[in-house]
């Protein structure tokens, strides 16, 4: 009997893995792909360069860049306050930051409408003030916040936490303001783990359907982001339009994935050269 | 290796709230004035966001409910259409984190312990559901598993269907948790010390055994974690389900989309009342997760 044990089991495990991976995740990208170029480049072109998809994509790009920018900005803050002081309700904070992913998009999108919508206490008031929420790019940039919201935190509060908090006492006892111990302390080291929050953040607010969908009420060219102008268009019977602006994102997705995989590499790789 | 779990797969074992433990430290910290400056500010900045996007908005679901009435709210929560879609959301999605339980141990044990071509490949794209938009995910899935995609055809004539019955359900559901298993399981099969195993196998335990003995109650914790993520996410789950479910009353209505159709009719109380039950049901299940993790690490811990 050796320590090799049987050879065929190796092979088994690895030919099924590769066969699944094969069927679940490549499938589906080379269907979009194959899909959205099977009527011909003319047509695609077409497709993509359409008015409505560059307003869509318009309005994805803005939800997106305000999701990561508020959430970063949020995400540093909390992370900072949850690891470097102690102080009561600390565990009900770091429970509340959570809270949205507990929750269903639906949902989410339910909250918003709740809030901001025709039943609401609050609307006489944002009615007065001639401020549209739901049913319009405001809601859908709230609806993307909230959904990506815990991203950023929930990354860095663990890093936060396993380096303690020996370096910036130090340094604030030494005289150095906030912004001098942030930048030249911690910073350093939660760079790569803020990195990659931000492209997780971005990859979700880009693909958010549900809770952008309750909150939209489908305008199309006023309150369509990319995935709910694909459903449109899907629904539509317009397939190869509707694979043609899937593509867009499907391409999005990969360049995320890619940007994803070279973050953690250069990570992993001046992890090795500290330890050394 | 630091893997990149998604944040809310990154679970309970980085839960801050384990990190009080340091009672002398917060002592000290309460005596004196705090060192580190900024307290103020990012507590101020913090409370706010909170306030605005996340206590602020669920407070009027709190407020919704309660102008519903109790009789209101039970007629609208089990009524027997929304009891179906339960059931729909409940058993695809069990069904899709029993099937990602089985592959994710399989995925994550041959990215850890084999070396393959294309495995650094098979590693990267793991994480595809997380960055793919569950729309796109939808349209692709249901286009495969259609009557004239590439394997609905091909099944066709078996008289098997898969999309618009739940087995799409489930396909898409397995497709968008996958990540959550596998990126559980293999960080602590990545770090399983493998002196146990060869020692097992020195004293004549076959393979099998090891398996069974040493590294699957290591990983328990994990599967277990990886499985109460991926059903949570299956239960809220509606981008990728809606294109290949069908939307059938009473056969193939998953409960996020019941929330959906009543909004669109505006009947708000109701979409309200079911989303209780539903929020309900996935804080049962993050419960549990906090108590395999708190379990799993005073184990470490002893």
């Amino acid at each position: 009997m050796s320590l090799k044990g049987n050879i065929w089991i190796p092979r088994l495990l690895t030919g099924t893995s590769v066969i699944f991976v094969l069927l679940t995740l490549v499938l589906p990208l080379a269907v979009v792909m194959a899909e959205a170029l099977g009527s011909g480049l003319d047509l695609y072109m077409r497709a993509v360069t359409d008015t409505y998809t560059a307003k869509a994509l318009h309005l994805t790009l803005a939800a997106t860049a305000a999701a990561v920018v508020l959430n970063t900005f949020f995400g540093l803050a909390a992370a900072w306050v949850v690891t470097r002081f102690s102080f009561r309700g600390k565990g009900v904070l770091s429970t509340v930051v959570d809270v949205p992913f507990a929750v269903s998009p639906v949902i989410a999108g339910l909250v918003f409408i709740l809030t901001f919508g025709r039943l609401s206490p609050l609307h006489p008031f944002l009615e007065a003030c001639g401020i549209k929420i739901v049913f319009a790019w405001p809601g859908i940039i709230l609806a993307t916040v909230f959904v990506t919201f815990p991203f950023v935190a929930r990354e860095l509060i663990p890093v936060l936490e396993a380096r303690g908090t020996d370096e910036e006492q130090a340094a604030a006892l030494m005289g150095a303001g906030f912004f001098t111990i942030f930048r030249r302390v911690t910073f350093p080291h939660i760079r790569w783990a803020l990195l990659y929050s931000v492209i997780l953040c971005a990859a979700r607010a880009m693909g958010e359907f549900g809770a952008v969908s309750v909150v939209s009420g489908h305008l199309r060219g006023k309150t369509n982001t990319l995935p709910l102008h694909v459903e449109i268009l899907y629904n539509e019977y317009r397939f190869a339009d509707a694979f043609a602006v899937a593509s867009i994102l499907a391409v999005a997705a990969i360049v995320i994935l890619a940007a994803r995989n070279v973050v953690e590499y250069a990570a992993h790789k001046e992890e090795e050269t500290n330890v050394r | 290796m630091k893997r990149l779990l998604p944040p809310d797969a990154a679970s309970g074992a980085r839960r801050p709230s384990r990190h009080f433990e340091d009672t002398g430290e917060t002592m000290r910290r309460k005596a004196g004035s705090r060192i580190i400056p900024g307290f103020g500010v990012s507590l101020g900045i913090t409370m706010t966001f909170i306030s605005m996007i996340v206590l602020i908005p669920m407070s009027f679901l709190a407020l919704q409910t309660s102008s519903l009435g109790w009789s209101g709210f039970w007629s609208a929560a089990l009524d027997p259409r929304v009891l179906a879609g339960y059931e729909v959301s409940f058993l695809c999605s069990l069904t899709a984190a029993l099937i990602n339980c089985l592959f994710g141990v399989i995925l994550a044990w041959v990215l850890t312990r084999y070396k393959f071509p294309g495995r650094r490949i098979m590693d990267g794209l793991i994480e595809l559901p997380f960055a793919l938009p569950t729309a796109v995910a939808g349209i692709a899935l249901t286009a495969i598993c259609s009557d004239k995609g590439w394997i609905g055809g091909a099944l066709a004539p078996l008289d098997i269907k898969l999309a618009y019955t739940r087995a799409g359900i489930v396909i898409a559901l397995t497709f968008i948790t996958l990540p959550f298993t596998v990126r559980t399981i293999q960080p602590v099969l990545e770090r399983l010390d493998r002196v146990y195993e060869e020692a097992g196998l020195m004293l004549g335990a076959s393979r099998e055994r090891v398996f069974r003995k040493i590294i699957f109650p290591e990983i328990t914790p994990a599967i277990l974690t990886g499985f109460g993520l991926a059903f949570a996410r299956g239960l809220g789950e509606y981008g990728s389900v809606v294109f290949i479910a069908g939307n059938m009353p009473f056969k193939t209505e998953i409960a996020p989309l019941l929330i959906m159709s009543k909004l669109e009719q505006f009947n708000y109380g109701e979409a309200t009342a079911v989303a209780l039950v539903m929020l309900l049901v996935s804080s049962v299940v993050m419960f549990f997760i906090n108590c395999v993790q708190s379990r799993a690490s005073s184990f470490i811990k002893e």
